[in-house]
């Protein structure tokens, strides 16, 4: 006598079993949904997120160094040697060198009646006419200084101090240390140098003449050929000052960004074990509610019994069930997290990165989950004696 | 004389001394209409879970179209369930969410038979319990009278040898209950075997043989 259970029939039983409770179905399996949908997202969006960092990094190149003036072992301030741009043009793998030179008693405003101490948080600075190249940067008005217009009064604003002081094209003018500028461009924001969307640029000759400022750098922006990156920077100091290297501060910008998407990272981790909590409240969810399932429906236990269904079949169609139920809320959340991924990291700009591993690793999470939740429910359906069960009705 | 069902010297002892059979011995013919008769707390309940293999006796052998009962374990047991041996209830027992023609089909569920065929089977076993056009409805959809017909459609599926019918009038008013029960004759006429387990002495009266049921012993035969 052979009896026997075919595996598309274990689907249709457990399908049949979860359409007659539809409200309760929908529910246990948003909860799972829930839990997988923030696993995703919470792992998409930080994938986004680092690469949108990525590009920015290749974008912006992290091949920009700065040499400014350390300190003393004693802890005074020093300054860099006027020589130290012609020194560092001359090491081997650097490119383009420029330098500026903080001004910094000298304010910047839109006229001569504003408080010479309300600075608005800008600088004035003078800057070499290659510094624009040096940095990439980009104008978004007029021109950058150059040999001319350096020796004059003229002036290039940052994006920040452009719009903080209220000029939005060449030709204006805005008062600095005691005189008006003109304002010939503005720039472009520079991600790399935040300190110089926040200035107004002069040129040197403009700075000597008209604030009796020094020639000295107090900072100078160095590119160097991308595979010669490290050993420039180890280069720099010694180049600047032989005697005393360690009087000379060599940084790189680009780093600052790296740690950033560093500490995404930790977040990321953060919002993971979040995610992961979610996901066994909607676990629980779906052994609650098979377990009121098995207690409701002890009289279609017992039938099937009587109908020649063995344990097993029993124990495998509420192990359907639970596996149908969590597979569907898996489904559902894996498609959620992806769609909310792709709608957030389009608003921020970013190219939308949903891992393949996030997708396969949210529906096997939630298949796990689901067997889990209804090993114990299926078992205790499973035990039960067919009598026990007709008789319970 | 080829026995459908035959029980030796059976008795069921619960735990906790309940003795609900009292070596009972019978035999049941193919082709035999037959009521087990008896007022409750009469064993007869148990009788029919012993007959229909949803229990184990603790004594005696019980032997159903040529097995051996006691020699079968669950696997087989729930196959012997599945293709020999068919259950009417008094609670129709149907599955809410599913139509009268996919309740009978589960008659064949746990044979492994393909779902076209189950269907195919599932709607001459409505045709034969006269509710053919009622196929497509859900069980809240018919009366009780048309669900004990779907459920006795669905003991008959798969064609056993043996129909087990536990008061199947019960739930019924007179005269769905009176239907069912020509209903039963007509089937038997046509030769299923079918014992009918009731404490209405009137049904019983209406079936060619009664055995009755007192205090966990058959006390007649007739």
């Amino acid at each position: 006598m052979r009896g026997g259970l075919l595996l598309g029939d274990v689907l249709r039983v457990a399908a049949s079993g979860l359409r007659s409770r539809r409200v309760r179905t929908l529910l246990s399996a948003l909860g799972i949904a829930i839990g997988i949908a923030s696993l995703v997202g919470v792992l998409g969006l930080s994938a986004s997120s680092r690469e949108g960092l990525v590009r920015q990094l290749d974008a912006l190149g992290t091949d920009l160094l700065t040499v400014g003036p350390g300190q003393t072992l004693g802890g005074e301030d020093t300054t860099l040697p006027l020589s130290a741009p012609k020194t560092i043009a001359r090491v081997a793998g650097v490119g383009r060198v420029a330098t500026v030179r903080s001004l910094g008693d000298a304010t910047v405003r839109r006229s001569d009646k504003i408080d010479p101490d309300e600075t608005g948080g800008l600088s004035v600075q003078a800057a070499d006419p290659t510094l624009l190249a040096t940095m990439h940067g980009r104008m978004l008005r007029g021109r950058f200084l150059n040999a001319a217009s350096g020796r004059g009064p003229s002036v290039v604003l940052g994006a920040v101090a452009a719009e903080r002081l209220g000029v939005d094209r060449p030709g204006r003018q805005v008062y600095i240390a005691g005189r008006w500028y003109a304002v010939v461009g503005i720039m472009a924001a520079l991600p790399l140098a935040p300190d110089l969307d926040r200035s107004a640029l002069i040129g040197y000759d403009a700075a000597a003449r008209y604030l009796g400022s020094e020639r000295s750098a107090t900072l100078i922006y160095v590119r160097a050929a991308p595979d010669a990156v490290e050993r420039v920077s180890t280069l720099l100091s010694s180049t600047v000052d032989p005697a005393n290297p360690e009087e000379v501060d060599v940084s790189r910008p680009s780093d600052a960004l790296a740690a950033r998407a560093a500490a995404d990272d930790a977040f990321t981790g953060l919002f993971l074990g979040l995610g992961a909590v979610a996901l066994l409240v909607g676990g629980i969810g779906i052994a609650n509610t098979m377990v009121i399932s098995v207690l409701e429906r002890r009289s279609e236990i017992g039938l099937r019994r009587a109908l020649g269904a063995t344990r097993g079949h029993v124990r495998i169609q509420f192990l359907g069930e639970s596996l149908l139920l969590s597979g569907l809320g898996g489904l559902s959340g894996v498609a959620l997290g992806a769609v909310v991924t792709t709608v957030y990291a389009d608003q921020r700009g970013w190219q939308a990165v949903v891992p393949p591993e996030a997708l396969a690793g949210g529906l096997g999470a939630a298949l796990v989950i689901g067997a889990a939740a209804g090993l114990y429910p299926a078992v205790r359906a499973a035990r039960l004696s067919p009598v026990d069960a007709l008789r319970s009705a | 004389m080829s026995a459908v069902l035959a029980l030796e010297g059976v008795s069921k002892t619960y735990p906790g001394g309940v003795r609900a059979l009292d070596d009972v011995s019978l035999r049941v013919e193919a082709g035999e209409l037959a009521a087990v008769v008896g007022p409750s707390g009469s064993g007869k309940s148990t009788l029919l879970h012993i007959m229909g293999t949803l229990e184990r006796p603790s004594s005696g052998r019980v032997r159903l179209d040529g097995h051996d009962v006691a020699t079968l374990g669950d696997r087989a047991l729930a196959a012997l369930r599945a293709r020999r041996i068919g259950f009417v209830f008094q609670q129709f027992f149907l599955l809410d969410g599913v139509t009268a023609l996919e309740n009978v089909a589960h008659g064949l569920l746990y044979t492994a038979t393909p779902v076209r065929q189950r269907l195919a089977a599932a709607r001459i076993a409505l045709e034969r319990v006269g509710i053919g056009r009622r196929a497509m409805h859900l069980p809240n959809q018919l009366s009780g009278g048309e669900r004990q017909r779907v459920a006795i459609a669905r003991a008959l599926v798969a064609r056993p040898a043996i129909v087990f019918a536990d008061e199947p009038t019960g739930n019924l008013d007179s005269r769905s209950g009176a239907a069912v029960v020509e209903l039963l004759r007509t089937l038997n006429d046509a030769g299923t075997t079918i014992v009918v387990i009731t404490h209405d002495q009137q049904l019983a009266h209406q079936l060619p043989r009664r055995m009755t049921m007192h205090d966990g012993r058959l006390v007649g035969d007739a």
